[in-house]
């Protein structure tokens, strides 16, 4: 299956790389991009008050969007959620590897539903896949009040 | 075969103290020919992030529920689960898991469908035995396949299905979800809707027990005392009781299930899976709406 051709390149690329393999092999992906969610810059570290939560997810998980002044409006992610809950923190890495660094616009193209081409559906029940959802509207969300 | 219980002194004072197992008694266990340890986690990835040495993983919802139909897995399918794991209908299954041992009790409670005898919770689960110390490991096990007997799932004693849950009206019901969720101001978040319920609010007559209220800051279960305050004294329920649990899916509620049965002996608790999800959904099912129980006119 080949990814939505609105998907921003290195999204497509992950997405191709999750449907590209079987259900067991999509959770070592999951697992693998849970461990290299990058951390807090120090301007976010011990301050979530500066950050929105995601409530939708079923362990805490907060997220910042900046969009910069530049012709791109290009959007950087930031997000925090703990060891424990390294379901929560792959699909926060998916963001982050596939949308942070990209055009406001090309970010707010990606398709709500993109991430039922992961694949992730057989393995993850539907509650935790729409914490995936969720980050992305809310992403979309802080793209657009940003102005 | 079985293994002896764990003779604790805080375990001993509970209703069924061969329910439960500390951390120290694990670790001093972990091995035992006849010992199987179970994980199951509310995170699909978090046994791979490292478990407990031997263990094994069930996942509720690949593993436990059956793919198609709204139910848990038959007999063969269990007895297929159970094999491949290399757990045999003697031996001992020691669960924990992530949460508060949330979908551990749960995994318990699936399992108790199927008659296996000895079934136990590791004590403050996961969180306990992490903030311990104890190993953890990144090796999964490869058990020798055991030969597990097809038994069906008995569904009478310890499972209540909507249709009950009206018969059963009048009678007591714990509503363990928030507090949000039972007064029906929770149904929808922004963005989407959240619990799949048309309607929000709660069974009527239903108590209001938030299941966490059973567990410590430790993540392990209140002394009998401190559970007696709440579900006997507070909420009034007695263990001559008949008493229906439910939640949204009916996790939660096997947590309380738990505390119910084994920990202050009530004998006739059953837990409603199909619960809010069900209840909130269903035409003409009577609904309680704020924070009183209510009651059916």
């Amino acid at each position: 299956m080949t990814a939505p051709a609105a998907l921003p390149p290195k999204l497509a690329e992950l997405v191709d790389d999750f449907s590209g393999v079987g259900v067991k092999d999509r959770l070592q992906l999951l697992l693998e991009l849970s461990e290299e969610l990058p951390a807090l810059p120090a301007k976010y570290a011990g301050h979530r008050e500066s950050m929105e939560q995601v409530h939708e997810c079923q362990t805490p998980l907060f997220l910042a969007v900046e969009v910069a002044s530049d012709e791109d409006r290009t959007v950087r992610l930031y997000f925090d959620a703990p060891p424990e809950a390294p379901t929560t923190r792959g699909f926060a890495s998916i963001m982050v590897s596939g949308l942070d660094g990209e055009p406001a616009e090309e970010v707010l193209a990606v398709p709500n539903d993109f991430y039922l081409a992961l694949g992730l559906g057989e393995a993850v029940s539907p509650l935790r896949l729409r914490g995936m959802a969720a980050m992305l509207a809310r992403i979309k969300n802080q793209v657009r009040s940003a102005g | 075969m079985s293994v002896p219980n764990d003779t604790h002194a805080k375990l001993a004072s509970y209703a069924h103290p061969e329910r439960l197992v500390t951390t120290e008694w694990l670790a001093e266990h972990l091995g035992d020919p006849g010992l199987a340890v179970v994980e199951s986690d509310e995170d699909v990835l978090l046994y791979d992030t490292g478990h407990i040495p031997g263990s094994v993983k069930v996942d509720w919802h690949t593993e436990l529920n059956d793919p198609v139909t709204r139910d848990y897995v038959n007999g063969t399918r269990f007895a297929q689960l159970l094999g491949e794991k290399g757990i045999g209908r003697d031996d001992t299954v020691v669960i924990y898991g992530d949460r508060n041992n949330w979908w551990a009790a749960y995994a318990l409670w699936v399992f108790s469908l199927f008659g296996h005898q000895d079934v136990r919770l590791l004590d403050g689960g996961r969180a306990k035995w992490v903030a311990e110390g104890r190993e953890l490991t990144r090796e999964v096990p490869n058990p020798t396949p055991a030969d597990y007997p097809v038994v069906e799932r008995d569904d009478n004693v310890i499972r209540a299905f909507k249709d009950e849950v009206l018969a059963h009206l009048g009678k007591p019901l714990v509503d363990v979800r928030s507090p949000g969720e039972y007064s029906g101001e929770l149904l929808h978040m922004p963005d989407y809707p959240q619990e799949g319920a048309v309607r929000g609010g709660h069974i009527p007559g239903a108590a209001s027990v938030p299941w966490a209220r059973a567990a410590a800051e430790d993540a392990t279960f209140k002394s009998r005392e401190e559970l007696e305050a709440i579900y006997q004294q507070e909420q009034g329920l007695s263990p001559s009781d008949e008493v229906i649990a439910y939640c949204r899916i009916g996790e939660r509620s096997s947590h309380t299930w738990f505390v119910l049965t084994h920990l202050l002996g009530f004998p006739n608790v059953r837990n409603y899976d199909g619960s809010w999800t069900e209840w909130g959904n269903s035409v003409r099912a009577p609904i309680a709406i704020g924070t009183e129980r209510g009651s059916v006119k």
